[in-house]
């Protein structure tokens, strides 16, 4: 027999974490562009402030239009809520310091976002928080990596710039036979071609900024918890299981198994980092979440097609993209991304940096700048840009060279991109 | 607060002699945070309060108890274990089965009864039943779905940056094999034909699908002084569609 059914990924794109405005009636999410929410009277302020009724307080902790967007992509993840950040970083930080306090470590994938990579390899350890950074293929390093002080394992779904396939079901196994949660930057795969909950990983963020808001006008970020893992049986996560002198000595797991890690990055992280999301980012956000849906098959289509262009053409060394058969994930892409592998991939040029520099600087629809996951094309040069903090032998560990040139495919049309391109290739080898 | 082997959430306090006492009662698959908010309140206003999680349910260690008046055994058995004699239920959904039997056997030991989502009889769909029996995830999916407002995965909730559904998935999905079909199966043989003294509240959720108001309409002919609150907007998970008025109506009801 049939049962009843959730709604589907498109209509909770539009729909998830919001009815029509109670207040006027308004349709769209309406920008609640205030700092604080006036309390019925003393007792209802007490109430809010101590748990013991749901609202608004004060917008660094949380607001409606930015909870419109929390609750919408909880519901896009399957998890069981969110929190926004003013960034994907953020997002990162307030993961990581809700976790652990000094002395914890974490494995990380060594193929990440070369900010991501200086957090963890730099200004964490500061903190005395380490991080053993692991070639995300190899299973056994993922083992050999965790310590009894190992709280977190970390990678991001699609490696950047490699596009190395996290095996998100064989990170997660070895992460719970170590009592520990695996966190996955899903920022290139959106829940639209992986809901990484599925894959059993317990954690997930995004950086806003690229493909959820698409349009490039806003950065931010969400952390999205599937309220899956046991923090109480795992015996390794204090801040989550034992009494918080700073929030009236609140035990979270006891408070609630499922939203334990979201309660204290709420009522701890938003509270004292303070790095929330503003409410005109969520609802510019939000416009882009709305077409999501839409917008990620055009992305892989006209990838696609930009691969299929650059895979012959004779000033190119290279391409990197997890659905050509040459790719060391090719299968494993298969099975975890059917939908597709991004619009985001690197290639090298024939002709190493000269040749790189010549080729940018020939193109005219692609956007040469620091981002990705734009409706618009863009390119940029990972080892002078993201990765430029890195050693050569870092960026050899990452799969990429100093030739190696980033594309993010936009929505244009896949013509005129692929003319542009050709257009630079040839201007490359002159 | 551990006594014995069953957990009583009690918001960090120490229970008093002097307070009067409110016992919170889950529904199937549950546990005591289903009630946050309002247990919180309680806790905070001068009241004793025990959120139990069940036998294999939430802290509590144990298998499942599977007949609605062996749960009410139990809950009198942590009253005891508490060194508390006399207190008010408050029942979700199964919860409301175990706080009326408790009502009916032990009239000496319940003060009120707040009845959250009920009917009687608690009939479940075979269909529900069978893939509960079976572990399936489409008893989680029947449970969540039909657990809430139609317009809850659409709406906003009123928890900020939540999203209902998958909480309650979350918890389904942490339970070990049977303990849901267990809670079912007592929900459905469950009979009551008892005799209930004290004052009772009834809080109905218009939009319930589970229990709708109107299958508490038997119940409510049997119990004819009860109050009754129903709640428009609401589902089936009052406590968190509508935390606001239902904490309310317990207020009301309990001080």
């Amino acid at each position: 027999m049939a049962g009843p059914k959730y709604p589907g990924f498109d209509t909770l794109a539009l729909h998830a974490g919001q009815s029509p405005d109670p207040a006027t009636g308004s349709r769209a999410v309406p920008v609640y562009q205030t700092t604080s929410y006036v309390f019925r009277d003393t007792e209802h302020a007490a109430s809010l402030f101590n748990m013991e009724r749901a609202g608004h307080v004060y917008s660094r902790i949380s607001n409606p239009t930015v909870a419109v967007l929390e609750e919408r992509m909880a519901a896009l993840e399957g998890g069981v809520g969110a929190i926004a950040t003013a960034s994907g970083q953020a997002a990162l930080h307030l993961a990581i310091a809700t976790l652990m306090d000094a002395g914890g470590h974490i494995v990380a994938s060594g193929s990440l976002y070369g900010g991501s990579h200086n957090l963890l390899a730099y200004t964490l350890k500061r903190f005395g928080i380490a991080t053993t950074f692991v070639s995300p293929r190899d299973l056994d390093a993922w083992k050999r990596a965790i310590r009894p002080e190992t709280r977190l394992l970390f990678s991001e779904t699609l490696g950047n710039p490699g596009l190395d396939v996290l095996d998100v079901p064989a990170v997660a196994d070895i992460a719970h036979a170590a009592k520990v949660p695996l966190l996955v930057d899903a920022t290139f795969t959106t829940p639209y071609l992986m809901q990484p909950f599925k894959l059993r990983a317990d954690l997930v963020y995004h950086s806003a900024t690229k493909f959820l808001g698409g349009h490039g006008i806003a950065i931010g970020g969400v952390l999205v918890d599937s309220g899956r893992f046991d923090w109480d049986a795992s015996g390794k996560f204090a801040t989550l299981t034992e009494a918080y002198a700073g929030f009236h000595n609140m035990d979270f797991a006891e408070e609630s198994g499922t939203r334990a890690f979201l309660l204290r990055a709420r009522r701890e992280g938003l509270r004292d980092f303070g790095a929330c999301m503003a409410p005109m980012t969520a609802f510019q956000i939000l416009q882009g979440v709305e077409t999501l849906h839409l917008r990620m098959p055009r992305h892989v289509e006209s990838t696609r097609k930009v691969v299929q262009f650059l895979v012959g053409h004779a000033a190119v060394a290279k391409v990197i993209y997890p659905e050509l058969p040459d790719h060391p994930d090719y299968e494993l892409c298969k099975k975890l991304l059917p939908k597709g592998a991004g619009a985001v991939f690197p290639f090298e040029i024939k002709g190493g940096r000269p040749a790189g520099k010549a080729f940018i600087e020939s193109l005219r629809v692609f956007s040469h700048l620091a981002n990705v996951g734009d409706a618009k094309s863009l390119v940029i040069h990972p080892a002078t840009t993201t990765h430029y903090r890195m050693s050569d032998e870092d960026l050899k560990k990452a799969g990429i060279t100093a030739g190696t040139v980033r594309l993010s495919i936009g929505l244009e049309d896949a013509q005129d991109l692929i003319d542009d391109l050709d257009r630079a290739l040839k201007a490359s080898q002159r | 607060m551990k006594l014995g082997e069953a957990f009583a959430y009690t918001a960090n306090h120490d229970l008093e002699p002097a307070k009067r006492t409110v016992v919170f009662i889950h529904g199937a698959g549950l546990d005591h945070s289903w009630f946050g908010l309002q247990s919180r309140y309680f806790a905070y206003h001068g009241w004793n309060v025990l959120g139990l999680d069940l036998p294999g349910h939430g802290r509590s260690a144990g298998p499942a108890l599977t007949s609605v008046p062996a749960m009410a055994d139990w809950v009198i058995k942590v009253l005891d274990a508490a060194k508390i004699q006399r207190a008010s239920l408050v029942g979700h959904s199964m919860g409301t089965l175990i706080s009326l039997d408790c009502a009916a056997r032990y009239p000496q030991r319940v003060e009120r009864i707040a009845l959250i989502a009920t009917a009687s009889p608690m009939k479940v769909g075979e269909a529900f039943l069978d893939a509960a029996k079976r572990n399936s995830s489409d008893a989680f999916d029947m449970s969540t779905i039909w657990g809430h407002a139609l317009q809850v995965p659409l709406g906003g909730n009123p928890n900020p940056g939540m999203w209902m559904y998958g909480d309650t998935q979350a918890r389904l999905e942490r339970l070990a094999p049977g303990v849901l079909h267990a809670d079912l199966k007592a929900c459905n043989d469950y009979a009551f034909a008892g005799d209930v003294k004290c004052p009772v509240l009834f809080i109905l959720g218009k939009r319930d699908v589970m229990t709708p108001p109107r299958a508490a309409k038997g119940l409510q002919d049997k119990l004819p002084g009860a109050r009754t609150v129903v709640i428009d907007f609401s589902g089936h998970s009052l406590m968190a569609e509508a935390p606001d008025a239902t904490l309310d109506a317990l207020i009301d009801f309990l001080q």
